[in-house]
């Protein structure tokens, strides 16, 4: 197979992502205005709000062997993390919790 | 002084260790399996260095994408940067010769890590976020590197590891809801995003979330001035917030 195709997509993807990572630094100059301070206060939490849903988006609510699995393991996730504030441990065993429901029980 | 600095970004950076080498385990069996070996994980987890880009990078790169394709492709996978960018921009402002590879390697976890604005020291900010950052492609080449490796030798079903992934941003989503005192950010981006993934489908409901959740934002923006105007005279404004302003304020 022909090294050189490959490699130019490998090389858009580089490219577009580092210019959508670098492009709010090069527009925005000199004092952040107020309205960008704003937003960088409040993106945070929304943004890691809208990617919980992005990782969950393939999930069918209507089929028990992907709901159940996804539920209890996120449940896992936020009840050890409440309790042991440590995210890898809450991470690891959410997870677990995951493989073993859809690896043995579904 | 040094030493303390690493060993704090290292610790900082152990939550996204396990993520990083499991997903970039299953990102180098799966790209092998597609017929491109060690040197094309290397060189992706190198240059791209984005997660979900590179899973969608396997199958374009297998479909024998165009270039255009695989551009706008990538900007509607990685558009959500733009935003962890704009939230950093007066952070890493005055980062100097950390700031090119700062703003390179913020990815989804590394952003989850540094967007609290907590550090161990003000003057070794920007060196620790570089750390951080560091060790986190580090995990991520390291994994990339090692499924490549491992191929399908491995003794064990992974079936279901890609929950890692959305274990470690639910993991964050919680521990921001504990810190925080105004639930109405995280609140915004659950119900907006999943607004839009009613309306739009699940592959196309990003960038309208994305566009809703600053619009919404924006206009409850005077809200969120009164209600910390209030706090702060009342003295109820959380640590979180406090640690941010005063890093605001040096």
């Amino acid at each position: 197979m022909s090294i050189l195709r490959p490699a130019i997509l490998v090389a858009v993807m580089s490219a577009v992502t580092i210019l959508l990572r670098a492009l709010p630094f090069l527009l925005i100059r000199g004092e952040t205005p107020p309205y960008i301070a704003y937003l960088g206060r409040v993106l945070p939490p929304a943004i890691i709000g809208m990617l919980v849903i992005y990782c969950l988006k393939d999930v069918q609510p209507g089929d028990p062997a992907q709901l159940v699995p996804a539920v209890l393991g996120a449940a896992a996730v936020v009840a050890l993390q409440a309790w042991k504030r440590n995210s890898l441990l809450s991470i690891l065993a959410g997870t677990l919790v995951y493989m073993v429901l859809v690896q043995a029980v579904f | 002084m040094d030493h303390h600095i690493v060993r704090q970004a290292f610790l900082r950076s152990v939550p996204v260790m396990a993520g990083y080498i499991v997903l970039g385990i299953g990102f180098g069996i799966l790209l092998r399996s597609a017929g491109y070996g060690v040197l094309w994980s290397l060189a992706m987890s190198v240059c791209i260095y984005a997660g979900s880009m590179q899973y969608v990078g396997v199958s374009l790169l297998a479909g024998g994408a165009s270039v255009i394709t695989t551009a706008l492709t990538t900007v509607m996978v990685n558009a959500r940067h733009l935003f962890y960018s704009i939230s950093m921009v007066d952070r890493y402002k005055d980062a100097g010769r950390y700031k090119p590879y700062l703003i390179f390697a913020l990815t989804d976890e590394t952003y989850s890590l540094l967007s609290d604005g907590n550090v161990p020291s003000q003057e070794e900010a920007h060196r620790y976020r570089f750390l951080v950052s560091l060790f986190d492609q580090s995990y991520w080449v390291t994994g990339c590197v090692l499924g490549s490796l491992l191929g399908a030798v491995l003794p064990f079903s992974t079936e279901g590891i890609e929950f890692s992934m959305t274990a470690l941003f639910i993991a964050s989503y919680t521990e921001q809801w504990i810190t925080a005192h105004d639930h109405i950010p995280a609140l915004t981006g659950l119900f907006c995003t999943l607004l839009c993934l009613v309306v739009f489908g699940p592959s196309r409901f990003l960038i309208p979330a994305m566009l809703m959740i600053t619009l919404v934002l924006t206009l409850l923006r005077g809200r969120t001035a009164r209600e910390l105007t209030r706090d702060l005279t009342q003295g109820t404004v959380s640590c979180a917030s406090t640690g941010e302003s005063e890093e605001e304020a040096s």
